[in-house]
């Protein structure tokens, strides 16, 4: 396999009422690196993300995975090698039960039911949630249900975990339980968020969409430094690199 | 009752379902046909036949007593079926008006008669399906259906109508919530109102099924749902089940019971 596992070339795709989601899109994710894209409501994440796991199919341009091209031909290999994590867990957790819903894909991918069975504890223990395994899905708090989510793709051992905001809806703990989760990830990942504060903690390299382009690439911590360029995508610095709130001093000059 | 309690009235019956007792352990199989024998002996009986309903009353009272299951519960959620059963014979009384059988002074009609009927098999029918629910639960259930060749299609439909009733009423609930704190206290939506809170719950949902069939085809659905669970084993205690209760049932629909009896205590004190 390439080291180049993940790769837009000039990707556009325009929704059928005539709306440009997406515009020259140009985007290289390198093996085991870890980036967050970020942007306004409506900048265009979510149909990026929707391209890589193969529903939506690019109207110019190409994308590879790996050394697959994603077409209608190669989807099933495409869906195996990238592990996508829903927005809303609900509509990732279909099954009666957690254990059910976890199974689905290895058992999917054609497994003897002993391994997926193995499987399923596995994930569910790198998620620390193995204790949930006989629960129903809609018995879970949202926390829960982001874990189990993660474990539902975990299970199927991708090689890119692609997010969508994936700290949605959770309260500062669960939050704080998914990142180090995540930190303990090697996979390729890609994260769409608004949690800027997420990405500088997880993310290395930050990809800000704006109106369905690629504005800029680059380190976070530079990137987010750039006040000038996060305002015009429509974008604020995250909050631990914003002034101080008593004093409105520059953060790193600041007392409080 | 309010969507909200409805549906944790219906959490209830999974609790219940989690249970352990031999009824429990019995292969849902067994407990799905044998209900399903029940059902069809019970709405085949005569219209008239009002008396011949009382021993088939057994099948659901032995079974919840057996599961462990509070009669309050199912009492309760009967009892929501109550008003369109009512609905359905309240004009029975009102056109067949033949005299039937006279009680002392009251002459009772055929309408009286069916109305009476028709209310009891209908509880009768729905308690008996939530105490299955109850000592099954509804995913074995389903499942049950699904080995006894229940097309997968349709399966699948009843898991995700289970599945997603809970996700489906929040959505209902907070639309509903939303349009309260915007109208006069007190209320209700107008015909015109529910269209359109109708027609936005159906959108978001068909938006919902979008998504989640997305999600299934990136876990590498290819139109089967996967079966990870052993199959349980349909053994010596589940034939004895169906045998046993399909002997009774025979019996009561074939005789009678209670007239019979009715004779045989009548002849006894004579």
């Amino acid at each position: 396999m390439s080291h180049h596992i993940v790769e837009l070339k000039d990707v556009g795709y325009v929704y059928p009422d005539g709306t440009p989601a997406l515009t020259g899109i140009d985007l290289t994710l390198l093996h085991g690196e870890s980036v967050g894209l970020v942007g306004a409501n409506g900048a265009g994440k979510s149909t990026l993300l929707r391209h890589l796991c193969g529903a939506h199919a690019p109207q110019t341009g190409r994308i590879r995975i790996g050394d697959t091209p994603v077409v209608a031909s190669t989807l099933r290999e495409v869906r195996r090698t990238v592990g996508m994590v829903f927005q809303d867990p609900d509509d990732q957790l279909f099954m009666p039960t957690v254990a059910d819903d976890v199974a689905f894909g290895p058992l999917n991918i054609g497994l003897p039911p002993a391994e997926a069975a193995q499987r399923v504890d596995r994930a569910l223990e790198q998620v620390g949630a193995l204790h949930l395994k006989k629960r129903p899905p809609y018995r879970l708090s949202g926390g829960e249900k982001r874990a189990v989510a993660i474990a539902t793709v975990l299970a199927c051992a991708p090689d890119v975990l692609v997010m969508d905001e994936p700290s949605a809806n959770l309260d500062p703990r669960s939050r704080r339980l998914l990142i180090s989760l995540l930190r303990g990830f090697t996979h390729t990942k890609l994260l769409a968020t608004h949690d800027l504060d997420l990405v500088l903690e997880l993310c290395e390299r930050t990809v800000i969409l704006y109106q369905g382009r690629i504005m800029a690439d680059g380190p976070t911590r530079e990137i987010f430094a750039d006040r000038a360029l996060l305002d015009s995508c429509g974008l604020e610095p995250p909050l631990c690199m914003q002034d101080c709130p008593v004093c409105g001093a520059d953060r790193i000059a600041c007392p409080h | 009752m309010s969507i909200d309690t409805a549906l944790l009235e219906l959490r209830r019956l999974d609790d219940l379902a989690a249970q352990d007792t031999a009824l429990h352990r019995l292969d849902a199989r067994a407990k799905v046909l044998v209900t399903l024998a029940y059902l069809i002996c019970v709405l085949s009986l005569h219209p008239y036949a009002v008396s011949r309903l009382v021993p088939f009353a057994a099948y659901p009272l032995l079974l919840a007593l057996l599961g462990e299951i509070p009669l309050g519960v199912v009492a309760r959620r009967a009892a929501l079926a109550l008003p369109f059963v009512l609905f359905v014979g309240v004009f029975n009384p009102l056109f067949d008006r033949t005299v039937q059988l006279h009680l002392g002074p009251l002459a009772v009609t055929g309408g009286m008669l069916s109305f009476s009927s028709i209310v009891l098999r209908s509880l009768l029918a729905v308690s008996t399906g939530i105490v299955l629910v109850a000592v099954t639960g509804f995913d074995q259930i389903c499942r049950a259906l699904g080995r006894l060749g229940m097309p997968t299609v349709f399966l699948v439909q009843l898991q995700f109508l289970y599945r997603y009733i809970f996700v489906l009423a929040a959505e209902a609930t907070r639309m509903l919530h939303a349009r309260e704190l915007r109208c006069a206290p007190g209320t209700r939506p107008t015909l015109r109102e529910y269209r359109s809170l109708l027609g936005c719950l159906l959108l978001r949902t068909l938006d919902r099924a979008g998504r989640i069939h997305q999600a299934m085809l990136c876990r590498g659905f290819q139109g089967q749902m996967p079966e990870q669970r052993p199959k349980g084993r349909f053994g010596a205690a589940e034939w004895r089940f169906c045998l046993a209760w399909g002997l009774f049932f025979l019996a009561v629909r074939i005789y009678d019971l209670p007239t019979l009896l009715g004779a045989l205590a009548g002849g006894l004190l004579r």
